[in-house]
């Protein structure tokens, strides 16, 4: 183990995932010669989330699947690899290099600092949160004890209609589950998706038997009076509907204009209602932290030498042409594996802003989202569908250019979208012509950009 | 038998990766650090960042192109050709031979 006399490594990379991970490849892609130390508090090799709520989850792919990179390759390129040490402390030195001390007590002194460190689950505050069968799905160990619990459970509830909600109750269901999906707003996948779409997957997943129940209040897990204590959970107490559904955080609801409250059983409750940002150790730092770790467009936190890449980074609105100073902390594979290659960029002296096309996928029973950049700030949109074939997408205009789309099962569209957005070009909606042709899904979007 | 997938890229350097039956072209490369696949998606038949083009001979050994695939394909970063494949959909079977080559860019 490292200690206090070791040789400095020459860059600690403090969380070995997605974007961790890239963080190391990409700098032996562009010859960094240091050695690197990539170390993570989980007690797993570095391997990828999306799938634990997807095809893991069902079984289509197995754990190695998921493995990032072999041994070998870590050892051929000089990387060490260091699991289950979870950092609780950094010591600076203006010039970047430093030391980082683990729970452990071990210690590694690094040159230079790479904090990618990502978000965890948030958590739902209210009675019974303690109750076994409680659970939340943001890493393996996590996704390990769900699938440990399931083939027992005949009920299972669902708690909150974002992405991970949406993703882990559509399989659950397929594995055979009564699954309920309780979500405390009006409407699924809050802000990350615009209204038609939300609307679309409520429908696509009702029609396809998924029990949503929209505006739901929790007001505590119920216990199951077993002889060992009541110590797990049996089921959800809740108040649907009534009262303004926007606004509180969810759980805050006490159901007092709603409906009278039920009791939904549930042998596991899942809940999936967002993440919060790592930053302890910024904070612990003196870093400038706000909604994540606050970086320039090359990736440098406030103290002008540590690096912040992925989940846990605020940094400008990657896309261009995006608003002056406009920030953003974006959740995705894809900024994970862009960031980071500004990143390296960075440690090598290079200055390359970050740029580029944010984009995102989530599969839900058979209906494949795909988003191409951000919506955020739109002031018109254009819906084209295709019942018969089901295909959906829904364009986001702002100031009359095209700014992004989801699309649901029509990679045609994306790939359009993605690659005008990429050129700069515009698929124009000005007019109630233009419009018309962009709604019609006999016309290939492809053909329409300018 | 061994299973053995060859990867040319496009400068014409050739890696033979020795694979396991069941994990697909892509896995095979990604784990071992071939470059010329970038597989954002993992796998998931999201990205078409797995592309790459199949030896003639070795194209009947492989499944037919679902619909899902073939709609992935045109969003490939570099022009899709008659022997394109997306690599993350091509399983490995025992004793398999495979020759395909990696595109210049896959973004
Ligand atoms: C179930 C699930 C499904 C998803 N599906 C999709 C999808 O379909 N598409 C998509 O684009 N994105 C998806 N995502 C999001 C994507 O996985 C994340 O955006 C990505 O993992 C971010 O990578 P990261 O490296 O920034 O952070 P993380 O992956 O969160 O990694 C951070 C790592 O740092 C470690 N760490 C934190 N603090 C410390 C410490 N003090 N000491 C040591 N180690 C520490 C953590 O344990 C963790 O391993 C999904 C995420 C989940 C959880
Ligand atoms: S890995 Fe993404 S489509 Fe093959």
């Amino acid at each position: 183990m490292a200690s206090d006399n070791a040789a400095p490594t020459g860059l600690l990379i403090i969380g070995a995932s997605q974007s961790g991970v890239q963080l190391a490849i990409s700098l032996r892609a562009l010859g960094f010669e240091e050695h690197i130390t990539l170390l993570g508090e989980e007690n797993h090799r570095p391997y990828q989330r999306p799938a634990l709520s997807k095809e893991w989850l069902q079984g289509e792919v197995g754990n190695e699947s998921l493995i990032f990179r072999s041994a070998e390759y870590w050892d051929e390129h000089n990387v060490t690899l260091v699991k289950d040490q979870r950092i609780t402390e950094i010591r600076k030195n203006p010039d970047g290099s430093g030391v980082a001390v683990a729970e452990s007590g071990a210690e590694f002194p690094f040159k230079r600092l790479a904090l990618t460190v990502g978000a965890r689950a948030r958590k739902l505050a209210v009675d019974g949160a303690d109750l076994a069968g409680v659970v939340y799905l943001r890493n393996a160990d996590d996704a390990l004890a769900l699938k440990a619990m399931v083939g027992d459970a005949t009920d299972i509830v669902v708690i909150g209609g974002g992405f991970i909600g949406l993703e882990a109750a559509s399989s659950l269901k397929k594995m055979g589950k009564n699954v309920v999906l309780l979500e405390h707003g009006p409407r699924l996948v809050g802000r990350a998706v615009g209204e038609a779409t939300a609307e679309y997957f409520l429908d696509a997943h009702r029609s396809r038997g998924l029990d949503i129940r929209l505006g739901a209040r929790i007001s505590r897990f119920v216990p199951a009076a077993t002889h060992d204590g009541g110590k797990a959970v049996s089921g959800v107490e809740v108040t649907v509907g009534g009262g303004t559904a926007a606004g509180g955080a969810a759980g805050e609801g006490t159901g007092a204009e709603g409906t009278a409250a039920e009791v939904i059983p549930a042998q596991i409750v899942l809940v999936g209602i967002g993440v919060i940002p790592n930053t302890e150790l910024a904070e612990q730092m003196g870093l400038a932290v706000d909604n994540g770790i606050v970086v320039d467009s090359h990736a440098l936190a406030s103290d002008g030498t540590t690096v912040a890449v992925g989940d846990c980074a605020n940094m400008p609105n990657p896309v261009p042409g995006s608003p002056a100073g406009e920030r953003i902390r974006l959740e995705s594979v894809n900024n994970a594996i862009e960031h980071a290659k500004v990143a390296a960029y960075s440690l090598m002296g290079r200055r390359e802003d970050y740029a580029g096309i944010p984009w995102f996928w989530s599969n839900q029973a058979d209906l494949k989202l795909q988003i191409a950049g951000l919506s955020m700030g739109f002031d018109q949109t254009v819906v084209r569908r295709d019942d018969e074939r089901g295909k959906f997408s829904v364009l986001y205009y702002r100031k009359g250019r095209i700014i992004a789309a989801d699309c649901v099962n029509a990679p045609l569209d994306f790939m359009a979208v993605k690659n005008a957005l990429a050129k700069r070009q515009n698929i124009p909606a000005d007019t109630a012509e233009a419009a018309a042709a962009v709604a019609d899904p006999a016309v290939q979007l492809k053909t329409l950009a300018v | 038998m061994t299973t053995t997938v060859h990867y040319t890229d496009a400068e014409g350097t050739v890696r033979d990766i020795e694979g396991r039956p069941g994990d697909s072209v892509m896995e095979t490369a990604v784990r071992n650090g071939v470059p010329g696949i970038v597989a954002e998606c993992g796998g998931s038949l999201s990205c078409a960042t797995c592309h790459v083009f199949v030896r003639d001979d070795c194209l009947s050994e492989l499944p037919p192109i679902e619909p899902m695939e073939d709609e992935m394909l045109y969003g490939t970063a570099v022009d899709r050709e008659e022997n394109s494949r997306l690599s993350c959909q091509l399983k490995l079977t025992e004793g398999m031979d495979l020759y395909v080559t990696t595109p210049e860019t896959q973004v």
